[in-house]
């Protein structure tokens, strides 16, 4: 079992979404992560894929997608170099002045940034890693019990330009 | 010059040469029948039931190799379709069914018949679209027939709102398409066709394993020159059957579940496993562990996706079976297996199949007199034991066609498509072979094939069971006989007493059934009676002629491998 990626060029239609999830869940395959956009070109939406599967499910997979009419073109993103990160908010409740200056402090080791605050409320952005992403919400989750709330983004993921081995 | 969109979809139809369509009306397709009212060159059929409609349609498709095409209205319409296409599916037959829809702006309103047909067939096709804008309909249409056709064959279904049929637009039907996302594999990789017969070549005990797929790609004469050529013998699964006529010398016969022991047998021992056009089904591998473990395989197939997922390959093909087989024709090589073909039909004239534990009247009497009788046919089996009967001891070859649902196995499908047959095949001889059970499942298509004055013959098997179960339970469940016995009545109790001692009469009375639709209806009991039976329905050109054969309550399909077991760990007789 190993984590899988894959980015996939689908018809921007009614249901395609939909179609692709089908196709995994009518085969009992388990998604950990999709998100879907526009690209470029308004007829076509690109979607990034995270899955753990085996070799022989992950080509069952891929060749899958690749008979579906919706779908352009499947590329996978495993051993590839690629940039990949995801959005993550957290907000952090009933905050006081001290927690308020150990959260900016954490936003600054980490990379993060302050997007919104109020008297006792503070809204932390971060665009990482998803492994980053999962430190610092355990590192919130310890600080702050019971006052976070979290929403992720799932990934993106485009092909590196310089870098060509995977590091 | 502008036409309504109900006016381009018949102008559609005409131009993919569609000359039977099989429609049932409604509201949201009326609008499409007033189109097709009064046109010339197309025949519309109007079933009794939309289910019976999409096997028609597809008795029509597989017969003919044409595309099957469909017609019916929202909803209800619809979702009685779903059958159907699962089972064009499963067996990769072609079919465009077309499905009305509530308007588009009615679209999500839970309004009056509307259903998501889309979504709701989009796991048992090869493509669904609604179409949504008037301007798209014609090249939405067009796509739909290439799709459905090209590649590995299957249903497509086109949805089509009742604005857009009213709307007006643009009379142009495209010649061309363009799918940026469906490009069906052609050609094939050489290099890998030339390691496949050289791997062949140095085989001791070779095998052809031939599944459906060179069927439907017409690859008869290839793979009989292929055969002939390398000498190898040739095992079919059930879809595969008649790939090579049965009486050809190298011919051994179906493996799987119900296979004989000689292919069964080849398959375990052979070192080098050919296989073409199959998917390797559980049902024709058995415990997959213990499949032709001795033996490196071969596999071709037009679907990447059908290599490699249930057995593990050692040299892929991915292409269409005639073209491969036409390349293997190219680079042929003939294998030294010295009296490999004597030894096989050793064990097949050792354990042939028959029925002879069994007095009178067997389905083998009855199947091998089809085989006499009627040399120029079209065989459509129903689905259980009639159907695997059938498998066992229909004689084909390229004047004898078999069609059954093999990959679904929906019972219902037979009556239904051998009138889709008969449609698209008036000169031959059109046969459907139907358990007692699953007649019941589409009998009303007695009054389709009544108006249609098609004389299709119906071979009812009856046996009082929903016989195949039953067998299972004979075997493996201790003749458990739940819900089984299609005699049973309150009276009889919970749990049969004593089996055809004292049983109520069965129902319902096949013969009144079929005089009842103005069909001929005929009983034969004994084995005397088959013949002059035949002959009577053969005589009957007016319409259909139902034969009711009462044959032995259990009789059994032998030999069978259990569920879960290897196959060659076969049962030969109980
Ligand atoms: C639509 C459908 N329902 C249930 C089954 C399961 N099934 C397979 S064979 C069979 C028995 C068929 O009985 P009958 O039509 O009398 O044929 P026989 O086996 O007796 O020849 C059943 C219930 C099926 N294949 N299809
Ligand atoms: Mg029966």
């Amino acid at each position: 079992m190993k984590k899988r990626w894959i980015c996939l060029f689908v018809e921007n239609q009614i249901g395609v979404l939909t179609k692709i999830a089908g196709l995994f869940s009518s085969k009992a395959y388990n998604i950990d992560s999709i998100t879907v956009g526009e690209t470029e070109d308004q007829t076509i939406s690109r979607m990034t894929i995270g899955l753990t599967s085996d070799d022989q499910t992950f080509e069952q997979v891929k060749k899958q997608l690749n008979r579906s009419v919706e779908v352009i073109k499947v590329v996978d993103y495993t051993e590839i170099p690629t940039h990949m990160k995801e959005i993550l908010f957290v907000k952090i409740s009933s905050c006081n002045r001290e927690d308020k200056e150990e959260i900016f402090r954490i936003a600054n080791v980490f990379g993060c940034t302050v997007t919104d605050y109020d008297k006792n409320t503070v809204l932390l952005e971060c665009t990482q890693t998803e492994g980053k992403n999962n430190d610092i919400i355990r590192l919130l989750q310890s600080c702050f019990p019971n006052r976070i709330e979290v929403v992720r983004g799932g990934n993106v993921a485009i092909e590196a330009v310089s870098r060509k081995d995977n590091s | 010059m502008k036409m309504n969109g109900a006016q381009l979809f018949v102008k559609a139809l005409k131009e993919e040469g569609v000359d039977t369509l099989f429609a049932y009306p409604g509201g949201t397709a009326i609008d499409m029948f007033d189109a097709l009212y009064g046109v010339e060159g197309i025949d519309v059929v109007l079933p009794r039931h939309e289910q019976a409609l999409v096997h028609e349609a597809d008795g029509y498709a597989r017969s003919t190799g044409k595309v099957g095409v469909c017609l019916v209205t929202s909803g209800p319409g619809a979702t009685n379709l779903v059958t159907g296409i699962a089972t064009a599916n499963y067996d990769s037959v072609p079919l465009v069914c077309f499905t009305g829809q509530v308007p588009t702006y009615l679209i999500g309103n839970d309004a009056f018949q509307e259903v998501d047909i889309v979504g709701i067939v989009r796991s048992i096709c090869k493509y669904a679209v609604t179409v949504r804008d008037r301007k798209d309909l014609g090249r939405i249409i067009k796509e739909a027939f290439y799709i459905a056709r090209t590649g590995k064959p299957g249903p497509v279904l086109v949805d089509i709102p009742k604005d857009i049929q009213l709307e007006m637009g643009s009379d142009e039907y495209p010649s061309t398409v363009s799918i940026r996302g469906y490009k069906p594999s052609e050609g094939v990789h050489v290099g890998q066709v030339r390691r496949a017969m050289a791997m062949l070549g140095k085989a001791k005990h070779p095998v052809f394993l031939i599944g459906g797929g060179v069927n439907i790609s017409h690859a008869q004469k290839e793979l009989q020159e292929l055969a002939e050529r390398t000498g190898v013998p040739v095992i079919t699964t059930i879809m595969g059957k008649g790939a090579i006529a049965t009486n050809h010398p190298l011919y051994i016969g179906n493996i799987g579940i119900h296979g004989n022991y000689a292919s069964n047998k080849a398959i375990s021992e052979c070192d080098v496993l050919f296989s073409i056009g199959t998917r390797f089904n559980d049902r024709i591998t058995g415990k997959i562990s213990e499949f032709a473990k001795k033996a490196k395989i071969i596999h071709v197939d037009i679907d990447s996706a059908s290599i490699s997922r249930n057995i593990v390959v050692d040299i892929p093909i991915v292409a269409d079976a005639k073209t491969a087989i036409q390349t293997m024709l190219e680079n042929i090589t003939k294998p030294e297996i010295g009296d490999w073909v004597k030894e096989i039909l050793e064990w097949k004239a050792a354990y042939p199949i028959q029925m002879e534990n069994y007095k009178g009247m067997t389905p083998e009497k009855i199947i091998r007199k089809i085989n006499e009788l009627f040399p120029s046919s079209i065989v459509v089996t129903d689905v259980g034991q009639n159907q695997l009967w059938t498998t066992q001891y229909l004689e084909l070859d390229q004047n004898r066609q078999l069609l059954t649902s093999g990959g679904l196995g929906t019972m219902g499908y037979g009556f239904p498509a051998a009138i889709g047959a008969k449609l698209g095949n008036p000169d031959k001889d059109v046969i459907c072979i139907s358990g007692d059970g699953g007649m019941q499942m589409n009998i009303q298509e007695m009054a389709t094939a009544v108006a249609l004055e098609l004389p299709v013959i119906i071979c009812v098997l009856n046996n009082g069971y929903l016989g195949n179960v039953r067998q299972w339970q004979e075997m493996f469940l201790d003749g458990r006989y739940s819900s089984t016995c299609l005699k049973y009545r309150r009276r009889c109790g919970r749990d049969c007493a004593d089996p055809d001692k004292c049983c109520p009469p069965y129902t319902p009375d096949y013969v009144k059934l079929a005089e009842s639709y103005d069909a001929k209806g005929i009983r034969v009991t004994k084995l005397e009676g088959i013949e002059a039976a035949f002959q009577e329905a053969r005589s009957n050109q007016a319409g259909p002629t139902l034969i009711e054969f009462i044959i032995e309550r259990e009789a059994n399909v032998l030999p069978i491998v259990p569920g879960g077991k290897a196959l060659s760990d076969m049962i030969m007789d109980c």
